[in-house]
């Protein structure tokens, strides 16, 4: 059967592709919108911490022997602890000044990162093994799914509909929303604001290093994988509208598919495609999809 | 802290501030304010537009920029004190523009200031005060109209256990008849012990709440009346205000 001249089995395959992308997108530009959200700053470091994310996965398993599982966990800690570092000592002092410096400082930090990754590991990459569990692949009866691309697309999505829940459904969630809105009459009101806006950076630093972890077996382990991805990743946030957290799910996902499909049925532009969507919708409606218009 | 009266200081001071001044960057705003408020006392800081008296709670809180003298509440002295530890020597804030948060519902707006003491009011007292708050709990908290916006901004402050109440210009842009509630609740309230420290424009609704005025004038107090002085003093305190 084939749908528009393409074998369905080759669809469905294209589509769990982009579905897998969307995935890493949507939990990327969540994090981004969570650290803009509380924070005020476009975290351009975010490419550099996905890759150490994959990184730091691949030393704990090919130094210390730390399986997989493990490493999901373990990983973004560790990223996230240096970013709390980053924030306490240098993001701290931009929070009121424009969106640029932060930008500038973050940009910056990436290279750096990146260096540092380039001059230790250079750029050939290294490759993550996909943990045993998950190796092989389930026969679904109309195409069939590598276990671990199964695997990323369901991780990814528990954890940002769990992000999501957090944010808009719980009490912890309402210090979030009320410290993105007014963080100082929060702080009137006795929240230790400082201390939550360091801790929101963490979180969001730890998506990123997660997102990272689960690249590593498939994509490789490379210094530069982050700039490439990031970004793509920011025509999404641009798309989806800056801060909005369904908005970035929902659009991170939704691109991935786009990406797929135009993949399928004009390759030539799939490249673009994003960047395309990207200038339609700044056209349209500047604040994004979900952007609230101010 | 409960109101519990002690023979030695039957009306033991809650908040002391001596030689405040305080800063917006370069602007210096406050130029040595000193007042002092006693526990269970109802007092008002009055003035034009821009005399400081805005300014004279958000330097309490810590929320202006650089601050200097002295800010005692309850007997500590709170002048280095980040804005969050001193929230939690028992104070609540009910800001100018009201602030409510649109990304929470009512309730949430509600909720969302934590204890800084123990003896709040329950969540169902409130409602009992403010029975529209209960009927409009799901409603998004900027959907409020003006007068529920304020009862919400004052009653999620007194689930909190806070007994010192700032409360800035909370008649402003109201209908009189909501106007006229409020003083109701400020009047329940100083019954159930608590102490405001009230920002007003509106004398008229001041007046009759306050055990003392404060009138401040470019940043500093240029007057103080006290409740028996008040027929007395009343054409000073209209030249002074412009009223």
């Amino acid at each position: 059967m084939e749908i528009f001249g393409v074998p369905l089995n080759a669809l469905y395959a294209q589509l769990l592709l982009g579905l897998m992308n969307g995935s890493f997108y949507a939990i990327l530009s969540l994090g981004l919108a969570v650290i803009f959200g509380m924070l005020n700053i476009i975290n351009f470091t975010h490419g550099a911490q996905y890759m150490m994310g994959a990184f730091v996965a691949w030393v704990l398993l090919s130094r210390f022997g730390v399986n997989y599982w493990l490493a999901l966990v373990l990983s973004p800690l560790i990223v996230a602890a240096v970013g709390i570092v980053i924030e306490r000592t240098m993001l701290k002092r931009l929070y009121h000044l424009d969106h640029l410096y932060g930008l500038l400082l973050t940009f910056g930090l990436a290279l750096v990162i990146e260096g540092l990754f380039r001059v230790q590991y250079g750029i050939s990459g290294e490759a993550y093994p996909v943990p045993e569990a998950l190796t092989g692949g389930t026969d679904l009866g109309f195409m069939f799914l590598p276990n671990y691309r199964g695997w990323v697309v369901v991780a990814s999505l528990v954890v940002c509909f769990a992000t999501w829940y957090i944010i808009e459904r719980t009490k912890l969630g309402s210090y979030l929303r009320a410290g993105t809105e007014n963080p100082k009459l929060l702080q009137a009101f006795g929240i230790n604001v400082p201390l939550m806006i360091t801790l929101t950076y963490g979180f969001g630093v730890a998506l990123a290093a997660f997102a990272g972890v689960l690249a590593a077996p498939i994509f490789q382990v490379n210094p530069l994988m982050g700039s490439n991805l990031i970004i793509v990743v920011f025509a999404v946030v641009v798309i989806g509208g800056m801060g909005s957290i369904l908005g970035s799910i929902v659009t991170g996902l939704g691109l991935g598919l786009v990406e797929a499909l135009t993949r399928v049925y004009y390759p030539e532009a799939s490249a673009v495609v994003i960047f395309v969507i990207m200038a339609v919708v700044l056209l349209l409606r500047p604040a994004g999809l979900f952007g609230r218009e101010s | 802290m409960t109101e519990g009266v002690s023979a030695f200081a039957p009306n033991p001071e809650y908040l002391r501030v001596a030689d405040l001044h305080a800063f917006y960057g370069e602007s210096h705003i406050l130029h040595g304010i000193d007042l002092t408020v006693r526990r269970g006392e109802v007092v008002t800081l009055l003035g034009r537009n821009g005399s400081g008296r805005t300014t004279t709670l958000r330097a309490i809180l810590g929320l202006t920029g650089r601050r200097g003298g002295s800010i005692m509440i309850n007997g500590v002295e709170t002048i280095r004190l980040p804005t969050h530890r001193i929230a939690h020597l028992g104070i609540g804030y009910c800001p100018e523009e009201r602030g409510i948060y649109a990304s929470l519902t009512c309730e949430e707006n509600l909720l969302l200031p934590p204890a800084v003491s123990s003896g709040g009011m329950s969540v169902g007292e409130i409602y009992e005060m403010f029975p529209n708050l209960k009927e409009r709990r799901n409603s998004q908290g900027t959907r409020l109209s003006g007068g529920e916006q304020q009862m919400l901004s004052i009653a999620r402050i007194l689930r909190t256990g806070a007994r010192l109440l700032l409360l800035d210009e909370i008649s402003e842009g109201l209908a009189p008849v909501i106007v006229q509630a409020l003083g109701k609740v400020i009047r329940s309230l100083k019954e159930k012990g608590f102490t405001i420290v009230l920002v007003e424009q509106n004398f008229r609704f001041a007046a009759p709440l306050a055990d003392r005025h404060y009138v401040l004038e470019h940043g500093q107090i240029v007057m103080t009346v006290d409740r028996s002085e008040l027929a007395s003093r009343m054409d000073k305190l209209h030249q002074m205000l412009g009223v």
